[in-house]
């Protein structure tokens, strides 16, 4: 590896970790914007809870030094303080409990969607203009403007309730079915419109021509140089994906009744659970950020160009 | 018999606003270790024609008539198994961008030693020495480390020269060289252009040079080929072609060009547009442009007319002026 | 010298030796004609069909959710069977489409005229069908709005920085850059959730509360976090004309920085732009819906196709027809919106066509 491409890694490094930083210290703002601050919390807080609080935080202190302080904890101790709502039980636990059963749903969904993607974005494109090609695109094109809660609401209607074909409960292999469905239809069809128009345009390059002219062979030219270079905007898509697919989660777990992290978020959002709501959202956030940096990293891995830059 | 044959070749793309007719009947032929230049402007087919003759026609691309003669094996309709052994074997093609005509992502290496080990009983150790081998004969410097490099480490000639090695390494009997030169520096292009002379010297394979610069043509040509709209206006010898023009437009080329003889003059470049070849006219495809236009060249096109025994031109001009000095016939008498 | 003899005994008059005329050459080419950017662009766009049905469904929408319930003989908020100091009348409640309620058939028997209920009522004894038509309405409207906001942000932000250049352009590239790796999804969540707590109180009393204080912190949240891709866009165009010679040309004849940014470089931004916000529409929506999905949308009893959405989730069994309408105006909007953005894409955009 070269210094150029160590200095672009550092550099987005860099920039990551500040984006993480900002989230932090917005979301901590934005909350004290609540009347009170989110430490305080409402009446239906325990005592425990409030003496928990105002040692970690010391509540009449001024906002900066509460702020200090709830820095230092997530830097150094990754503590992101106690539940309000949930007596006794401390926010990372509940994330990280809850992440469990989402990671498992997430990646489950991420994996579909990539491999299936490919495979009928490449399809879709070898065939161009046929019948194939046509139906892919109607059927991405559709699945890509649906909102997310919209196709699990009506799955749920019709697979679950009406047909009771799938459980909806999240927690056996056919509870999570649906959910990775409803998860994975929407990256599944960008990936597949992504490779689509990706492979078309790999393959209307000079140096496929050339591979043709030097007597390369139909699918030795589509699966050793195409595919390759056709990969490259798939793999920038993972960042955002991921993106997606915690926001997504966020309705899906709601809809279909998955114990994860995104219903807890709900829950907590709805039950005014503040140090959740910021321990949630910044976890997520540095998640997703920490993806787009990875993505980053796996794109100039893989286009050895792009290192020049 | 010639190494190649083309016979009124018809090659058209049919797309959605019609079809293109791109070669519109075009006979040459090519004989061992000659070279031939096809000289003619963007859109009059030249990269069609070598297009057809490697069969790597872009999608909506169709040969629609006429025979292909390599080696006495006709080529059109000849299945993809057949054209595959030839290509990069025994005709190779070099291209216009070498920027384009190499995969990024993979190593010159890769990609020469593909192309030996695809038509050559060579192992992977044997094609590495040989794609080294080549690497020197076009005279790139540090072979060995050149060859875990990737086509944007290397600078546009060099490129243009590992496109070369490639097309070479497995000892083609033709090489295509699609405007090999347009898109480099001057300097650069006499460097390629010398490269390929010594080669042709050395290897003994034939060359078509497909270009629209006539200094090029000039310099390695033996015989040429012009091409306006598809057709062919004027083949012959080199000699032939610059010293005794006999069609307008190749008239037309050579007075547009800066010579000893023009030196100091204006230079006179041809006036107009290239035609639509959406909207092929009846008549001659150059007679809108041209100077010397007759009414005959409206209403038809003119065949090819044999000027002497290398030179041919299909110029209704010379049909004119044959009338007028007594050497044509029309019609009744026999000829001697 | 040999006598070469004419092969076809063609008959070759000596009149057809004759020069060609001008007007002769001129009338073999038959030259394509050409026309302005944009006319070609419409041309292309109307032959597209699936563009034009998407839009003739765009516009029936648009034009249904603006006049509807101005001429609807029922209003999106009056529970039916609530009147003041009378018991709450049931029999409006749960209404199957065009099912009538027993006080409505006894109405009916008198002589009088009852409007059919299309969509049925829901839980409150409202109509649904006019619930629908204004719920698309506030998203149609909510979308349409959140894009012109960031489109007007995006273009300030990234035309100044386009323009001035320099440090001016750094520091908010940087801005830029921060904000555009931001989630930007659970930010708008935990903005909308505390705009939800704070902006109710602050607007009481002000014009601004009809509109909603959740429509109104969207239109926040939207403003602060979603121009930044458009002001990426906006300086690009504008770098790439800065270098072109008609602004060279411009700046000698002595025009002002303000005078050439509004005559030269913002026309040729415009195909861009309209592409651009087109897509944001759909976006917009989606966003919205999503919120009001999860309840932080807009406030009861205002409806969005998002908020009839997530309410019919409780009835789904009994009255799935609940879901199912939304689900589809929704998906039916959003769809039309991208095959026309898709559409006005590959008829305007010059880059693709060639």
């Amino acid at each position: 590896m070269n210094t150029k491409t160590l200095a672009y890694i550092l550099k987005r490094v860099g920039l990551a970790l500040l984006t993480i930083w900002v989230v932090i210290t917005v979301t901590f703002f934005v909350m004290h914007a609540v009347p009170g601050g989110p430490f305080i919390g409402e009446k239906a807080t325990t005592p425990e809870v409030q003496a928990a609080m105002e040692a970690k935080y010391g509540l009449d202190k001024p906002v900066m030094v509460q702020y200090v302080t709830y820095l230092k904890d997530i830097v150094t101790k990754f503590d992101f303080g106690p539940s309000l709502k949930q007596r006794g039980r401390q926010v990372t636990d509940i994330i990280f409990e809850g992440m469990k059963t989402s990671a498992k749903l997430g990646l489950i969904a991420a994996f579909v969607a990539l491999i299936i993607g490919v495979v009928l974005g490449s399809v879709a494109a070898l065939r161009r203009n046929r019948l194939i090609d046509r139906i892919i695109m109607v059927i991405t094109t559709a699945f890509v403007s649906m909102p997310s809660f919209i196709m699990g609401t009506l799955l749920l209607l019709f697979l679950s309730e009406k047909l009771h074909l799938f459980p909806a409960n999240g927690e056996t292999w056919q509870g999570l079915v649906l959910p990775v469905v409803t998860l994975s239809l929407y990256p599944m069809s960008y990936i597949t419109r992504l490779t689509r128009s990706s492979m078309l345009d790999v393959l209307g390059q000079d140096y496929i021509r050339t591979a043709k002219a030097k007597g390369v062979s139909g699918p030795k030219i589509i699966f050793g140089h195409a595919l390759k270079n056709s990969l490259i905007p798939v793999i920038t898509y993972f960042g955002p994906m991921l993106a997606y697919i915690v926001t997504g989660s966020l309705v899906v777990e709601q809809i279909f009744s998955v114990p994860g992290v995104g219903r807890a978020f709900v829950k907590s959002i709805t039950g005014r659970d503040y140090p959740l709501i910021m321990g949630t959202t910044i976890i997520l956030a540095s998640l997703i950020v920490i993806m787009n940096l990875i993505g980053d990293i796996m794109y100039k891995v893989v286009d050895p160009r792009i290192s020049f830059e | 018999m010639s190494l190649l044959e083309v016979k009124d070749l018809r090659t058209s793309f049919f797309t959605d606003a019609g079809e293109v007719k791109a070669v519109n009947g075009i006979s040459f032929f090519l004989d061992h270790g000659k070279v031939l230049g096809i000289v003619g402007e963007s859109g009059s087919g030249k990269s069609v024609t070598a297009y057809s003759i490697m069969q790597i026609l872009a999608g909506t691309g169709k040969i629609v008539g006429g025979s292909i003669k390599f080696d006495g094996k006709e080529l059109v309709g000849a299945s993809e198994k057949e054209m595959k052994a030839i290509r990069g074997n025994r005709i190779s093609i070099i291209f216009q961008d070498p920027m384009t005509s190499l995969n990024p992502t993979y190593t010159i290496g890769s990609q020469l030693i593909e192309a030996i080990v695809l038509h050559t009983d060579r192992n992977k150790k044997q094609a590495y020495d040989r794609a080294v081998e080549m690497l020197k004969l076009v005279n790139v410097n540090e072979p060995e480390k050149r060859m875990k490099q990737y086509p944007f480490e290397f600078s546009g000639g060099m490129r243009q020269r590992v496109m070369i090695a490639m097309a070479l390494a497995c000892e083609p009997d033709i090489l295509i060289a699609d405007e090999p030169t347009t898109a480099l520096d001057v300097t650069i292009q006499a460097q390629i252009l010398e490269l390929m002379s010594s080669l042709q010297k050395k290897l003994g394979m034939a060359i078509i040079m497909i270009t629209h610069d006539l200094g090029v043509v000039a310099q390695m040509c033996d015989e040429v080929i012009v091409m306006y709209a598809g057709s062919i206006c004027e083949q012959g010898t080199a000699d032939e072609i610059f010293y005794n023009p006999k069609h307008e437009y190749t008239k037309g080329l050579m007075r547009s060009i800066p010579t000893t003889a023009t030196a100091g003059k204006k230079l006179q470049p041809i006036a107009g547009t290239p035609i639509d070849l959406l909207n092929m006219p009846k008549g001659c495809p150059f007679a809108p442009r041209c100077d010397a236009a007759m009414k005959i060249c409206i209403n038809q096109c003119a065949y090819p007319l044999d000027i002497n025994e290398n030179h041919r031109a299909a110029c209704w001009m010379n049909v004119k002026d044959g009338i007028a000095d007594g050497t044509i016939a029309t019609g009744e008498e026999e000829e001697q | 010298m040999a006598k070469k003899k004419i092969p076809f005994n063609i008959q070759i008059d000596v009149d057809s030796f004759l020069p060609a005329s001008s007007e002769e050459k001129e009338y073999m080419v038959q030259m394509r004609p050409s026309s302005t950017f944009f006319r070609d662009g419409v041309k292309r766009l109307l032959k597209n069909k699936v563009a034009t049905v998407s839009l003739i469904i765009i516009i029936i929408i648009t034009l249904s959710s603006i006049i509807l319930p101005s001429v609807w003989p029922y209003s999106y908020e009056r529970q039916l069977g609530v009147s003041l100091g009378k018991p709450v009348d049931a029999s409006y409640n749960n209404l199957r489409p065009f099912e009538y309620g027993e006080t409505e058939k006894a109405k009916i028997e008198a002589g009088e005229k009852v409007f059919p209920h299309i969509f049925g009522t829901d839980a409150q004894g409202r109509d649904y069908f006019i619930r629908i038509v204004y719920g698309t309405r506030i998203s149609l409207a909510v979308g349409f709005f959140a894009s012109i906001i960031v489109l007007i942000i995006g273009m300030l932000v990234g035309s100044i920085s386009g323009y001035i250049g320099g440090k001016v352009d750094l520091v908010i590239m940087r801005i830029v850059d921060i904000i555009y790796s931001l989630p930007d999804m659970l930010m708008v969540i935990l903005l909308a959730s505390v705009l939800k707590q704070t902006l109710g109180s602050a607007i009481e009393g002000t014009a601004l509360e009809k509109i909603g204080s959740n429509i109104i912190s969207l239109f926040i949240v939207f403003g602060l976090l979603y121009w930044v891709s458009m002001s990426r866009l906006i300086r690009g165009q504008i770098l790439s004309l800065r270098e072109q010679e008609y602004v060279l040309a411009a700046k000698s004849t002595g025009a002002k920085s303000g005078w050439i940014i509004k005559k030269h470089l913002i026309p040729n931004c415009i195909s861009v732009i309209i592409i651009s916000t087109a897509l944001q529409i759909p976006n917009a929506i989606f966003t919205e819906s999503y919120l009001s999905f999860l309840g932080l949308g807009v406030n009861a009893p205002m409806p969005s196709l998002g908020s009839l959405a997530s309410d019919a989730l409780n009835g789904i069994n009994s009255y799935s027809y609940r879901l199912i309408i939304p689900a589809i105006v929704i998906s039916l909007i959003v769809l039309s919106l991208n095959l026309f953005g898709d559409g006005l894409r590959d008829a305007f955009d010059p880059k693709l066509n060639g």
